[in-house]
């Protein structure tokens, strides 16, 4: 072991060797950078591929598409008898926007008491958020769907909306790690000034915390655009409640495949970018969110 | 044995200290977490304790309008001139006793039986033919059983409030003092009391659509609502523990699914989390490489798979490599294969498959993540360990890997965690399949996850769905426990801020 290392050192400062070395090593690290390039776009390139091609069905025999159309696009709108894209898009929108600010506001409210505030329960309910996050959130489906029956609104965004944004409130980790970085003086200074708590959570510690709350707005308002399975439960067959990602889900079921296949590449492409725009956007606030709760704990 | 010993030790004995410290480790987990049930039970009999304890020494020293107040909410609020808070306490007070009285109290008794009336056939006396009658739903019985239990401790909360509030205004006025008028008392809801106005509708919202439902599926997990007894047509009752004695015994169908279910959700979390943690650090490091030129055009290429929603990509991913899929088309194309491989619908291949394309998801992730934090290991840490001659492996492992580990476990931690819990990509690429006779409602590459998910929505096994509900619990708390309690950021919280 020891033998070996010495070896390595020699050569590590014969000078000539070392820099053909160095100059091997950045071609062969721009060689596997470019194959691992190439097998992370293939799928999205044949995604945008796809969506463009002219003949239906799911599985063609050839590799290529044979012609090139933009009917996909232009059927998802106006082919509204079996599915309704624009409307599930306009429906995901909506449910998106009012679950991001039910959520933002839930997420900001408790990770902010759970930095700043200190009162005799804040441990114990810190502890339960943790185990109840343990449970696998598929066990408790059914249980919710009977609540919303209970409640009469089952097959409606309302009902979406009220399952997207009432638990929220659990995943204030993150934000938390955040403002456990933010200093207290500030806070301090204000209360000698005469400040209320509420002044100072609203007008201190709120304005300084921009990245969480853009990444709490960000991961708050992507959450109906990807989940298909709790829409699934709550909306049953009714097409025209549909998110986006329930009704793409439900193109690729057996019946509808193969007239569909084409037309869900261009749905998928189509609500790609809007939320791809909106994750390079925001990438450096997702990043710091994660990391500085990852530093902090 | 200090770390020079151990460095000396023959690589097999290093082996055997590896696992033997791993096994501590899980062994110190599962009795942490044995452990922290009887301390939780008792911490809830002490805490009992101690309410009444309260409750009595505020009786026994409280005047005339206090003790009253236990019967009657907000009475010593409104004898001193605490309106519009007493007859708040009042109207709650109302409002529960007229909800017990119609159905909250019928609620309760059905918890115990869950119903005795089964739907069926009745003989009518006065019409003097059979008619169908409808039994009771013990679905119903459980989940309103449970709601009125719930709104009974919040109401005994409301009391203990309504209670020492009463109290407190009579020190403040034995004092000589100012009571609170009812603006006051709004104002200190966004001063001193700040906590109780920015959680109450969070926690609202949780107790209604987390902790109801959660508590109403452990309970399913002890009765035998399975696909047999299915309400309205069936009654279930309580059945103890059976379900979990099933699931353990070898000789059932369910306990012969169960274990090399759970095996492979451990080994795919195992995998799935180090594979992508240690993968993407590697890519990040190249990308951080000095002499890469477009740094940020190489990262963009990666997150972009990000980007794009996970059921797209996924379904997309399940096409590209069924039997007759592109991947396929394309390799018979080039003449690379004579034959289809059979991605998905080979029992070992597929689940090859499905950890390859959990890379593809999960690598741009991690390397997201680790890519700033590489950059803030101390550069001369490097600087030095190359001048005493390490090589890039032995530096990789002495000093990026434990700087990371450090810095990044309880990123870790929940990546695991999600991992046993990771739906999306076994049910939209392989949906569990390829299918296996000898497991019930489930394939090989079926998680713990979409075995419940099946169990549920398929063939509406409740309970023995919300039994792997809790043994997930269970798991996912032992490994937890075995990192948080241990790390610094848990303990030491304060000392950070």
């Amino acid at each position: 072991m020891i033998k070996k290392e010495k070896n390595d050192f020699a050569t590590y400062y014969d000078n000539s060797s070392a820099k053909k070395r160095q100059k091997g090593g950045t071609i062969v690290s721009y060689i596997v950078l470019i194959i691992l390039s190439i097998i992370w776009v293939f799928p999205i390139f044949l995604l945008i591929l796809t969506s463009f091609r002219e003949e239906p069905g799911s599985f063609t025999p050839y590799f290529l598409p044979k012609g090139y159309t933009l009917d996909n696009y232009i059927r998802l709108f106006t082919e509204t008898d079996q599915f309704y894209y624009g409307k599930w898009f306009m429906n995901t929108l909506f449910v998106a926007i009012i679950t991001c600010i039910i959520s933002t506001f839930f997420v900001l409210s408790v990770s902010y008491t759970m930095s700043r505030l200190r009162f005799k329960m804040r441990k114990p309910l810190m502890n339960i958020a943790l185990i109840l996050g343990m449970f696998p959130a598929f066990m408790s489906m059914i249980a919710v769907y009977y609540i919303l029956k209970g409640f009469g609104i089952t097959q409606s965004l309302a009902a979406l909306i009220l399952v997207y944004s009432c638990s929220s409130g659990l995943g204030f980790y993150i934000a938390k790690g955040f403002f456990d970085t933010v200093p207290k003086s500030f806070d301090e200074a204000a209360i000698l000034d005469g400040a209320t708590r509420w002044q100072v959570f609203w007008k201190i510690t709120i304005p300084m915390s921009k990245p969480i709350i853009i990444y709490t707005i960000l991961m708050s308002f992507m959450g109906p655009w990807v989940d298909f399975i709790f829409a699934s439960v709550i909306m049953g067959d009714k097409y025209e409640n549909y998110t986006i990602a329930l009704g793409l889900f439900k193109m690729l079921e057996r019946e509808f495949i193969s007239t569909y296949y084409t037309r869900f590449a261009a749905g998928g492409v189509l609500v790609s970018i809007p939320i791809a725009i909106l994750f390079i956007a925001t990438q450096k606030f997702y990043v710091s969110g994660i990391t500085s709760g990852a530093v902090k704990g | 044995m200090t770390s020079i010993d151990f460095f000396f030790l023959p690589w097999y004995k290093k082996v055997f200290i590896k696992l033997g410290n791993f096994f501590k480790a899980l062994g110190k987990g599962l009795f942490g977490f044995i452990l922290a049930i009887p301390k939780g039970i008792w911490m809830l009999i002490k805490n009992i304790g101690l309410f009444f304890l309260g409750l009595g020494k505020t009786f026994a020293r409280g005047d005339f309008a206090t003790k009253i107040s236990f019967v009657i909410m907000g009475f010593g609020s409104i004898v001193r001139k605490q309106f519009i808070k007493g007859l708040l306490f009042l109207s709650v007070e109302i409002g529960y006793f007229y909800y017990m009285v119609k159905t909250g109290w019928n609620d309760m008794l059905g918890l115990k039986s869950l119903g005795t009336k089964q739907q069926g056939w009745a003989f009518d006396e006065e019409l003097g033919i059979e008619i169908l009658q409808d039994g009771d739903n013990s679905m119903k019985f459980l989940l309103f059983g449970i709601l009125s239990v719930m709104v009974t401790i919040a109401f005994v909360t409301f009391w203990r409030i309504s209670i020492s509030s009463a109290y407190e205004t009579q020190l403040i006025k034995k004092k000589g003092g100012k009571v609170n008028n009812f603006i006051d008392d709004v104002k200190d809801f966004f001063d001193q009391k700040l906590y109780k106005t920015l959680l109450f509708l969070p926690i609202t919202g949780v107790l209604l659509f987390t902790i109801l439902p959660l508590i109403y599926m452990i309970s399913i997990a002890f009765t035998n609502y399975d696909s047999v007894h299915q309400p309205p047509g069936n009654l279930f009752s309580w059945v103890g523990i059976k379900n979990f004695k099933v699931m353990f015994s070898s000789n059932s169908v369910l306990g012969s699914t169960f274990f090399p279910i759970l095996i492979w959700t451990i080994i795919w979390a195992v995998v799935a989390t180090f594979g992508n943690y240690i993968l993407g650090m590697l890519l990040a490091m190249l990308i951080n490489k000095k002499d890469i030129k477009f740094k940020a055009f190489w990262r963009t290429i990666f997150v972009l798979s990000i980007a794009v929603p996970q059921f797209v990509s996924l379904l997309l991913m399940r096409n590209l490599l069924n039997n007759d899929g592109a991947i396929n088309m394309l390799l018979l194309d080039l003449g690379l294969i004579t034959e289809k491989i059979r991605f998905l619908s080979d029992p070992l291949l597929a689940k090859f498959t499905i950890v390859l394309v959990n890379f593809w998801v999960g690598i741009p992730y991690s390397m997201l993540i680790t890519t700033g934090i590489l950059m803030n290991i101390p550069a001369d840490l490097y600087e030095s360990a190359r001048i005493d001659g390490a090589s890039p492996y032995v530096m990789f492992k002495k000093i990026t890997l434990p700087y990371m580990l450090f810095v990044t476990a309880p990123y870790l931690i929940t990546q695991f965690i999600g991992n046993l819990n990771n739906f999306n990509i076994i049910y939209l690429l392989s949906g569990g399949g390829p299918s296996n006779l000898d497991y019930y409602q489930a394939g090989h590459t079926d998680l713990l996850v979409t075995w419940l998910y099946k169990l549920t929505v398929n063939s509406k096994d409740y309970n023995y769905a919300s039994t792997i509900g809790i043994i997930v619990f269970v798991l996912s708390a032992v490994f937890s426990l075995i990192t948080y309690r241990n790390s610094k950021s848990y303990n030491n919280e304060e000392e950070f801020q």
